[in-house]
């Protein structure tokens, strides 16, 4: 147990404090206390920056399960530590903001208590190097993420949110555990750097592309990637710090970064190139364009986010390339990957406490109602303008920077010549650029409904926001800018370690403003001058979304679902007695039958003892009776009859030389039939009357088939007997051994007493129970 | 059950129950030489016993015999359980059983069995488990 290991689990032993905190120190809000564990982690993470930056790794090992070789190794490169820093940075700035969003009456510790478990998963996932401990941090996550999108469980919407996105995360994350398996099946270990070490070796094993192809499902539907992404604008019932933090930070991230650490394995594969570029690119396609028909702000920001998230996969999908010979090109997507993903924590996260400001100050986050704040907002003003232009990719910050690396590189990738992706990057440059048309007018939409246009009536008065609330949006902003002037400063620290985790090479990073004039900048006039063209007519075409394909199919599933193992066991589950028999002994006879079809099983005996007449008759006699009770019409004759099958087989156990038999088949037969008189003495007249047993074809069929099925199963058992019998054993030692001349009583109570033993237990226990059955009963537990 | 004049019946019950019983008692003890043992022999004993439940009626039985059958059941798996776990105070595999002959007065020499001991539990079972049966069926109605 290292240090390490101790940060990752520190917001998770914080969070077992929050209950007691809370009740003790109810005066003050609890967020103060939290926020101490967000701020020490950022500390301590930032320490490893140098060394990182150096090119240093760090891995601590702490044995969990060693025996199945699972350890909680935790490894720390550029990827890591820069969504570390992510997680840990924003973590803080979310806590600060909560403080002043959530009031003290609301039930804090248990938000706090979800928050510091996800803080803890998050830090888990990106830092994990052994597979299944990640998978754990993972689905650790998805249930973190579950409470608090239920967060406020009383609302109906809430609680459809957090199931809709825990069925579609928890579907992904199975199906990541069973890409997991395959993966560490093939490269014998399950730590990640092992795997990728040993991936050039079973590139070609069968099940790799399966694992491929699971894993990505795991990623694509954390990350809310096309046709997942139904899930997140759900997950906008959570509290708007939740939505700030999980929702457009963090948990959202950790597919891209699955897809980021996957890709040294998986690189190579064209499959994996197409899947991660063009699903990211859909995704951006879709998400841009859906987010232009939403109404409700914080709606929009999700379909954003899904947005962003497709073009950093797309970005990611390109950047796979680098073994292609294509390595500039590769390298230089990756880093406007990495770049973007940045990029998108700050400006997105301060959108969404933004959202958050209108909707506390105003009472709503529809834009319908929405307008004119300008004058009453400023602050807010400022920070949504310079998120959204960050957003829509206009200079000088930092959105821009990334569009433009994004176009460069879909650009490039249309000119060079690998495989034949000429047409293939040609597709994705028009999708690329329709997309940020696209999200350039949901981006100034969202300001101009908000903060210009008209006053309406709002149901609070609005004014600004509190300072405290303004501080964390503040800083993000400030870095929006920051990183916009200075892009090259991170370079150094933070993107360089990070891609050369990712394509294990190390790229050249220059990233500045202008780069002449170039098929690029062209576009981004392009996009700009449409963009622009559409805000101000939006009004003319845009029409609101309704619940949208996807969520319709969604539900409809859902719906379809339920209803047919509805139907499925309402079909099968009749509850009558004779269906389960006809399913069992149907069974029965289909397995038999079929394995000794199969299997060739049947013989005939080829030795047979001779038959006397005595047995002949007494066959007869049996065989009539047993046809007789399926035709008798009365009840009364039936049982007769039964009686007279099992004297006849009282009589057999005579001929065959079995005399403790006989003697136990004619008493039990005896004491049988009386019960069987009893019970039609005190059978409702109802159903004693006299009716024949119906005729059903199925019934008939199903015992016929049973009956033949014994006979051939008895048959080539008798032919296939290969060993003498024990019974010699028996007859030579009954004498010396047990002391007796009885050997079946013998038998019985000395060679196998211990069956005896038990058979009487077992009569002891029918007695009592049809002493209590008969004694206990309308007698509320009292015998009579 | 109403009590009907049954003369004939009552009387050649209260010969032939012993002799039943006695047959019973028979099959039991011959159990370990030849057909009988405790099964069959429980089972006559509660034919006798029902012989005398028909004839006369569940008070009488109950005042000829005044057992609880559920406590006979009782007895039987106890001694049955206690003659199979003996064998563990003498070192040996639980359910061994011992047997020797010795000479008893009035019978000569016999062999005695610890079997015979567990054939008891046997026969007091089922003598418990039909018994109780009957009655309690007989008692509701």
């Amino acid at each position: 147990m290292s240090l390490l290991h101790l940060a990752i689990l520190l917001p998770l032993f914080a969070s077992l404090f929050i209950p007691i905190i809370r009740r003790s120190l109810h005066r003050i809000h609890t967020g103060w206390f939290v926020l101490a564990v967000p701020v020490s982690l950022v500390l301590f993470f930032s320490r490893f920056v140098s060394e990182v930056a150096a090119g240093g790794v760090r891995m601590e090992k702490m044995p969990w399960i060693p025996s199945l070789g699972i350890d909680f190794t935790v490894y720390v490169d550029g990827l890591s530590l820069l969504f570390a820093l992510l997680i840990t940075g924003i973590g803080a700035l979310v806590v600060l903001y909560s403080i002043y969003y959530l009031d003290k009456k609301e039930s804090l510790h248990t938000f706090y208590v979800y928050l510091l478990l996800f803080m803890t998963a998050m830090l888990g996932v990106v830092l994990s190097d052994n597979m299944i401990v990640l998978y754990l941090f993972w689905e650790m996550t998805s249930i973190s993420s579950f409470l608090l999108i239920g967060y406020w469980y009383q609302k109906e919407r809430s609680r459809y949110g957090a199931q809709k996105s825990m069925l579609i995360t928890v579907f992904g994350g199975l199906a990541m555990l069973g890409g997991i398996s395959i993966l560490s099946l093939l490269a014998d270990t399950f730590s990640i750097r092992e795997v990728i070490a040993a991936s050039g070796a079973f590139k070609d094993e069968p099940f790799y592309i399966a694992a491929l192809v699971l894993i990505l499902l795991g990623a694509f539907t954390k990350s809310a990637q096309f046709p997942f992404h139904i899930w997140l604008p759900d997950a906008m019932e959570a509290p708007t710090p939740v939505s700030a933090y999980l929702h457009s930070a963090t948990m959202v991230k950790a597919g891209l970064y699955l897809v980021a650490r996957m890709s040294p394995v998986f690189a190579d594969t064209p499959l994996w190139f197409y899947l991660v570029s063009g699903v990211g690119m859909i995704t951006l396609l879709y998400g841009s364009v859906s987010a232009v028909r939403q109404t409700d702000l914080k709606a929009i920001l999700a379909y954003s986010t899904v947005s962003q998230l497709g073009l950093i996969m797309s970005l990611l999908g390109v950047g796979s390339l680098s073994s292609e010979g294509q390595q500039d090109l590769a390298l230089a997507a990756t880093v406007a990957a990495i770049f973007h993903l940045m990029n998108h924590a700050t400006f997105k996260g301060s959108l969404f406490m933004m959202a958050g400001i209108i909707d506390h100050e105003t009472g709503t986050r529809d834009i319908r109602k929405l307008g004119g704040l300008a004058q009453v907002m400023p602050v807010s003003l400022t920070i949504a303008l310079i998120g959204t232009l960050s957003m829509a990719g206009v200079p000088p910050f930092n959105g821009f920077l990334s569009k433009e690396m994004f176009l460069t590189a879909l650009t490039d990738l249309m000119h060079g010549g690998v495989r034949d992706l000429r047409t293939y990057g040609t597709i994705l440059l028009v999708l690329g650029v329709v997309a940020s048309i696209f999200t350039f007018v949901y981006s100034l939409m969202l300001v101009k409904e908000t903060f210009f246009g008209k006053r309406n009536e709002l149901p609070k008065k609005a004014h600004e926001a509190p300072v405290g609330m303004l501080v964390s949006p503040l800083v993000l902003v400030t870095l929006v800018v920051l990183v916009g002037l200075f892009p090259n400063a991170l370079a150094k620290p933070f993107i360089i370690p990070a891609v050369e985790a990712v394509a294990l090479k190390t790229p050249k990073v220059d990233i500045y403003m202008w780069h002449g004039f170039n098929l690029e900048l062209a576009l981004t006039i392009l996009i700009f001058g449409l963009g622009a063209f559409l805000v101000l007519t939006l009004r003319k075409w845009n029409r609101q979304a309704g619940a949208g394909l996807f969520n319709r199919i969604y539900d409809a599933s859902l719906v379809y679902g339920e209803r047919s193992s509805t139907g499925l066991h309402d079909a099968v589950m009749t509850g009558y007695m004779r269906s389960y028999l006809v399913y069992i002994f149907g069974f029965i006879v289909t397995i038999v039958l079929s394995t000794l079809w199969l299997m060739d099983g049947f013989s005939l005996p080829d030795r047979a003892s001779d038959v006397t007449a005595y047995e002949m008759i007494l066959l007869g006699v049996m065989l009539i009776s047993a046809v007789a009770i399926t035709f008798a019409r009365s009840r009364l004759t039936s049982i007769v009859l039964l009686g007279v099958v099992g004297y006849s087989v009282a009589l057999f156990f005579v001929l065959f030389r079995a005399p403790d038999l006989a003697l136990t088949q004619l008493v039990i037969e005896t004491v049988s039939v009386a019960l069987f008189l009893l019970v039609f003495y005190h059978m409702p007249d109802i159903s004693r009357k006299e009716e024949r047993i119906k005729f059903k074809l199925g019934n008939a069929a199903i015992s016929i088939l049973v009956g033949a099925t014994v006979t051939l199963v008895a048959l080539s058992a008798l032919a296939g007997r290969e060993f003498a019998s024990i019974s010699s054993y028996y007859i030579k030692n009954v004498y010396d051994l047990a002391g007796g001349g009885n050997m079946v009583n013998v038998i019985l109570v000395d060679f196998r007493g211990f069956d005896t033993l038990f058979e009487i237990s077992v009569l002891a226990i029918a007695a009592l129970g049809i002493y209590a059955m008969i004694k206990f009963r309308k007698t509320g537990g009292n015998p009579r | 059950m109403k009590h009907t004049n049954d003369v004939i019946l009552e009387t050649v019950t209260s010969v032939i129950t012993f002799i039943i019983f006695l047959f019973a008692v028979h099959l039991f003890f011959a159990g370990h030489y030849t057909p009988g043992g405790g099964f069959v022999g429980g089972l006559m004993t509660s034919a006798a016993l029902v012989l005398v439940l028909l004839a006369f009626d569940l008070k009488t039985l109950r005042t000829i015999l005044p057992f609880d059958y559920k406590w006979i059941t009782t007895l039987g798996l106890l001694i049955s359980v206690l003659t199979a776990s003996g064998a563990l105070l003498f070192n040996v595999p639980f359910f061994t059983h011992a047997y020797d002959y010795f000479d008893l007065p009035l019978f000569g020499k016999t062999s005695l069995h610890t079997a015979m001991l567990f054939d008891l539990g046997v026969y007091l079972v089922v003598v418990g488990v039909t018994m109780t049966i009957i009655q309690t069926i007989g008692e509701s109605d």
